[in-house]
């Protein structure tokens, strides 16, 4: 083989990198990145934000630990599910959990796969949050089963009564596609960290953080034939996941929108809730990265650039949103239902009218008037502002959608609903979960991929000048 | 084929096979050259497969493109072997729903066919992508031999920055053009930090 002269800059054929706004701020090389990113975990020492937000988070989980005590003593009809509202707070927060767990997954694998390089910044960060996101829907189905004790019915498993699951029920097919979300979602995040925990092994200083961290880096020295392999199962995952992101939340909108109840039944349902939970999950990795990047100093690395591109994702989910909203009303009107018109009127003007206009006001009004404006969108109140309400306004929308049940075809069949403190408990609870097990990840994990970064970083710093997964495939 | 004698191990018998007679000491892991640039770590890959080393490997803290084409290093496998998985998961996903909803406990909903079809793709997809992502996990770790916590090269001190800010190429005692002194000398001219022995 003739020795090959390698390019040290960018090659002569392809046009010059545009000019950009810097991903990393400062003048950082290779090291400080390590100790500014890696030091978080490392030194031990926490910023007071980092003991409110996990002691609240932890005071929360207590009160989920109560609420599903008492569950598991009295039954579900503690909570104030019944006839025609069977599933309650427990599908509307399975609902919200799983599309903010979205989030990570779109900015892990979809914006990777689209050379987006301002993801690498913020994507350990919300596939963290996709996993806890995630347990904390898993934990809603499992509770309203009555006897979570035998969730394995719903795998198929050879048993005595030979009986199996019915594979054409979109219900299965929930189970398959959360189960699957999960896993995958978890193998993706640790491949990521692999390298990462090489690094903090050695980079630690004290013993148990150089065992604990060695073994999960299953001593992963960094070879350039096992970075060449890394790449090609870390790109193949990207592009699988994306697939997969699109699918989970598709298919819990089948649950809806395979039944024959007015507005559930619309084709519109699975772009629409994908859509939705992306605009939820974006808004949840902004309301949580914003104040943990001032306790711990890491704006050169979570820049206000950054800031800027998330509100403008927001701001296109949130027209696909209320371009929903808006078709839903639009196609009962057109399409001459005097069903799917009088469950619309309903819904707006009926008992729960005020939550529908909750709806609209958090999710559309609010932060889709403030999020065109540069100021805003880099501001820090003001984006705080605006995720919440983004929250709040998702959380009400799957609100909406299964209180419908309380008004459809029949007057006979109609009803009410209302949550138990129970149900509130139980939500709050699950607040508690999420946070909890976040601050604990900030503090045990290096929250922002440092390889990653260390690649990002131009090559005149000591970096690879750029992702080579994304650029040049392996 | 026959290690000439018994105490050497594997990697010792290979190299007895190239012919070079019985190590002189089997302690010796290979010859570590340190760089202060991936870009230097790289043409230093392309150097000694020139001169027709096949034994030796880079170590960067982050993915060095450049380097491991150098080492010729064809395209990885791993596409092949996710593929192989996620084809596999989705055909049991499908005949699995197939045979359990039509022979293992014959379901009639609704008067539709037992086969169904479309109703099984949501989890056809999901076994699929499940089944690619953990034969890819778990293929890596095979592939690549991990998790292996003793490795040779974590001996030396210099190593601790690979994961940090240095890159280094190693020759390995087990290639047939190794020799202590002529390799060495070689490293030397590849323009590097240092040149260290790594014991076994």
């Amino acid at each position: 083989m003739a020795t090959a002269e390698l390019p040290t800059t960018r090659p002569a054929g392809l046009p010059p990198e545009p000019e950009m706004h810097p991903l990393i701020l400062n003048k950082h090389g290779l090291v400080s990145i390590g100790d500014a990113i890696g030091g978080v975990v490392l030194n031990g020492k926490h910023p007071r934000g980092w003991w409110i937000g996990f002691l609240s988070g932890l005071a929360m989980l207590q009160i989920l630990a109560v609420s599903v005590a008492w569950l598991f003593y009295m039954g579900v009809g503690v909570w104030g599910i019944n006839v025609p509202v069977a599933w309650g707070f427990a599908i509307v927060n399975f609902v919200w959990w799983i599309g903010i767990g979205h989030a990570g997954t779109l900015i892990s694998a979809v914006l990777l796969l689209m050379h987006q390089k301002w993801r690498t910044s913020i994507n350990r960060f919300s596939e963290a949050m996709t996993i806890f996101a995630v347990m904390c829907a898993g934990l809603f189905p499992l509770l309203h089963m009555g006897r979570p004790w035998f969730f394995y019915w719903l795998y198929p498993f050879p048993n005595v009564a030979g009986v199996w699951p019915q594979f054409r029920s979109p219900l299965t097919w929930d189970v398959f596609a959360v189960t699957t979300y999960f896993t995958v979602s978890l193998v993706f995040w640790y491949i990521g960290l692999i390298p990462d925990l090489a690094a903090l092994r050695d980079q630690a200083h004290k013993r148990w953080q150089r065992i604990v961290y060695g073994l999960l880096s299953l001593g992963w020295r960094g070879s350039a034939i096992h970075w060449r392999r890394y790449e090609k199962v870390y790109l193949i995952l990207g592009g699988i996941s994306t697939p997969l992101v699109l699918s989970v939340h598709t298919v819990v909108s089948f649950d809806f929108a395979v039944s024959i109840v007015p507005l559930w039944h619309a084709t519109i349902f699975p772009p629409f809730f994908v859509a939705g939970a992306i605009y939820s999950g974006f808004a949840m990795v902004v309301a949580i990265a914003l104040p943990v990047r001032r306790w711990y100093k890491l704006e050169d690395f979570f820049t206000d650039h950054h800031m800027d591109i998330m509100g403008k994702v927001m701001l296109a989910t949130g027209f696909l949103v209320t371009y929903g909203y808006f078709s839903e009303a639009w196609m009962a009107w057109y399409g001459h239902s005097l069903y799917e018109w009088g469950t619309t009127m309903e819904r707006m003007f009926g008992p729960y009218g005020w939550s529908y206009w909750c709806l609209i006001g958090f999710n559309c009004v609010f932060p889709l008037t403030l999020l065109w404006s540069k100021k805003i969108r880099t501001n820090y109140f003001w984006m705080e502002m605006i995720c919440i309400s983004v929250l709040i306004g998702m959380w009400f929308e799957r609100y909406v959608i299964v209180i419908t049940l309380t008004r459809e075809y029949i007057p006979s069949s109609w009803g009410r609903y209302a949550p138990t403190i129970w149900d509130y408990g139980t939500m709050v609870g699950s607040m508690g979960l999420f946070l909890t097990l976040f601050f604990l990840f900030i503090r045990y994990l290096p929250m922002i991929s440092i390889t990653e970064m260390r690649e990002l970083l131009p090559r005149k710093q000591g970096g690879g000048g750029g992702h080579s997964i994304m650029e040049n495939a392996p | 084929m026959t290690p000439t004698t018994p105490a050497v191990t594997p990697g010792h018998a290979a190299h007895d096979a190239h012919g070079h007679g019985p190590p002189a000491e089997p302690t010796v892991f290979g010859l570590l050259a340190e760089f202060e640039t991936a870009d230097g770590m790289s043409h230093a890959a392309a150097k000694v497969q020139a001169a027709g080393y096949t034994r030796y490997d880079c170590y960067s803290p982050y993915p060095v493109a450049d380097a491991v084409d150098a080492m010729n290093f064809p395209k990885s496998e791993m596409g092949t072997v996710m593929f192989v998985g996620g084809i596999t998961g989705a055909c049991t996903g499908f005949f699995m729903q197939y045979y359990l909803n039509a022979y293992g406990y014959a379901l009639n909903v609704g008067g539709r066919p037992y086969l169904s079809w479309p109703s099984f793709i949501p989890i056809t997809f999901e076994m699929m992508v499940l089944t690619a992502a953990l034969t890819g996990l778990f293929g890596l770790m095979a592939l690549c031999g991990l998790p292996r916590y003793h490795h040779p090269l974590f001996n030396s001190k210099a190593f601790d920055r690979a994961s940090r800010d240095r890159f280094f190429l190693c020759i390995e005692f087990v290639d047939p053009k190794y020799d202590a002194v002529t390799t060495r000398a070689f490293l030397n001219e590849l323009h590097p930090v240092s040149v260290e022995e790594v014991p076994e």
